[in-house]
């Protein structure tokens, strides 16, 4: 069996408001996988499905063999889950919580040390503090060791870098990197764009539906258009005429440039003709390659 | 050009702890300021005394023309905040947030009806007028919220993770909705945690350790640190930090 999970036909509904639908979506053994998405998108909703917490309204999903509904109980001593909000025992130490866990799966620290070790040493010296007491980081390694230490097949970490900055983000992904083997699929979502390199492959995801599953560089080159960086001195201006020049098909802020797509060929040289004109000073135009991020807005827009 | 913050030698401590250790900078009038740092790095203390909520342990600090030892009344009606945690109050209607905050900075009955019709007009928000804010897509919710701290018509406003989680999109609409309130005059301190938007801020100050480490254009950092881009900034800064948090 190659799949870890494969997801058909999932609907959840939470009133009148459509948080799944009809996901469907495959994802091999020992791949890192990510779901890429803005907040509302479904993302936590979907983790929550497929760790048996909740229970889709239609469809069906298999994790590691097992039906996430009549087989929840099989599952759950297969599956490792770090929710987005921290939800280790705050006042418990940071051993003690991991004791916690290990003895709730019938196993020991020592048993799978060796699974968590790269990650708990960073944090052993602390194991006499409360849970409550670390710092951001130290909490993230703590609750990773945790849903680690019972040797799971899955793990599903639901936006383990939201709000986490920039340095420590890194050190999560190389984090991730040094865990992934063919023992262990892990799924990962998150609502920076850019983490989608780090994956083997994703899924963008947008309100309730998939916008495309596929390694990060297949997604890019699938990027339909010719993508321009466009600059020049006075770059609030600049914003504002293209976005409302009729030439334009997309022109998003992107860093120091502005991402800029003609709506065709000819329209790109009126286009240049016009900001000429208009006497942008040191105005440059550079044809570049697309990232994840124009490509999820370009799907986004379709 | 007006300097709205102006701080020089801020010291805060918490017991044998500094958590701003001796900041000096100036933001100006229209200007937007990125305020960066890793997390622990001391950027909520900061925010926090440059609001009026907290007093520093030593500094002198002038905001929006007032002293922060004995005008912090007169900061907060001449500030707004908004963030991504706290922005807008879910179980009130959209019309009954721009009451409430509205009243909170003064407004006359006639200009909060005035600012309503506006608000709406500008964000569509027809459909949703009579509806509670829990019910608005998370983007919307933060675009008005930016619109509502600065509906007393704050010298300064202060956005901390205004973008946090938001689509692509939107994040980019809510910087339009930034750059056209800095052109109005109004100054804007930011924090985020997207390098890209780092790149939209007038200047930036990377903060490691209590300390600011960095403060300057984009441009220049980006020389400086001899990067291609703002992360790149960023990461060799703030892997100097030896705090543990």
């Amino acid at each position: 069996m190659n799949l870890s999970v494969k997801i058909s036909n999932i609907s959840k509904k939470f009133n009148a408001t459509i948080a799944l639908n009809s996901i469907n979506c495959e994802i091999n053994k020992g791949e890192i996988f990510g779901f890429i998405g803005p907040d509302g998108a479904g993302k936590t909703t979907l983790f929550r499905i497929l760790t048996s917490l909740i229970i889709p309204d239609t469809g069906t999903a298999i994790v590691d063999g097992d039906n996430v509904v009549s087989d929840y109980k099989l599952l759950r001593n297969k599956l490792g889950y770090m929710p987005g909000r921290f939800s280790l025992y705050q006042d418990l130490t940071v051993e003690e919580n991991l004791k916690f866990f290990a003895g709730v799966f019938k196993t020991s620290i020592k048993e799978n040390y060796h699974l968590i070790e790269p990650i708990y040493k960073q944090i052993e010296p602390f194991k006499n503090r409360r849970a409550g007491k670390l710092s951001g980081g130290m909490k993230q390694k703590l609750a990773l060791s945790c849903a680690l230490i019972h040797k799971p097949n899955v793990l599903f970490l639901d936006e383990p870098t939201t709000g986490v900055d920039a340095v420590s983000r890194k050190e999560f992904w190389e984090m991730l990197k040094h865990l992934k083997s063919n023992e262990l699929t892990i799924v990962v979502s998150t609502p920076y764009m850019d983490e989608a390199a780090q994956c083997d492959r994703v899924a963008l995801i947008q309100k309730g539906e998939i916008l495309d599953i596929n390694t990060p560089q297949n997604i890019v080159n699938s990027f339909s258009h010719k993508l321009f960086a466009l600059k020049c001195d006075n770059m609030y201006e600049l914003n504002i005429e293209s976005q409302t020049n009729k030439n334009t098909h997309s022109a998003y802020l992107f860093g120091e440039t502005i991402h800029w797509v003609a709506k065709s060929e000819e329209c790109k040289m009126n286009f240049i003709s016009e900001i000429n004109a208009k006497n942008f000073k040191n105005f440059e135009i550079l044809q570049i390659q697309p990232s994840i991020e124009d490509c999820f807005m370009e799907l986004m827009t379709k | 050009m007006e300097t709205v913050v102006e701080v020089k030698n801020l010291v805060k401590k918490f017991g044998n702890f500094v958590a701003n250790d001796n900041l000096t900078f100036e933001v100006k009038k229209g200007e937007i300021f990125g305020f960066l740092g890793a997390n622990g790095a001391g950027k909520t203390t900061a925010i926090k005394i440059l609001c009026g909520l907290s007093t520093p342990t030593s500094g002198e600090l002038n905001i929006a023309g007032f002293n922060i030892y004995t005008e912090r009344e007169k900061i907060k009606k001449n500030i707004g905040y908004m963030s991504q945690k706290f922005s807008l109050y879910d179980d009130l209607t959209i019309a009954e947030n721009i009451k409430f905050y509205g009243g909170i900075y003064g407004l006359s009955l006639k200009k909060i009806k005035e600012k309503t019709i506006k608000y709406i007009e500008a964000l569509n928000l027809e459909q949703y007028t009579k509806k509670m804010v829990a019910e608005l897509p998370l983007g919307i919710k933060q675009k008005l919220a930016f619109m509502v701290s600065v509906i007393h018509e704050p010298k300064i406003v202060f956005l901390d993770e205004p973008t946090s989680g938001v689509d692509p999109i939107t994040r980019r609409q809510f910087w339009d909705m930034i750059y056209n309130e800095a052109n109005k005059g109004t100054t804007i301190f930011v924090t985020t945690h997207y390098m890209d938007e780092a790149e939209y801020c007038n200047r930036i100050s990377i903060m490691v350790d209590g300390k600011i480490e960095a403060l300057d254009t984009p441009a220049n950092l980006k020389k400086t640190f001899n990067s291609n881009n703002m992360e790149n900034v960023f990461i060799q800064l703030a892997r100097k930090a030896t705090r543990i948090d």
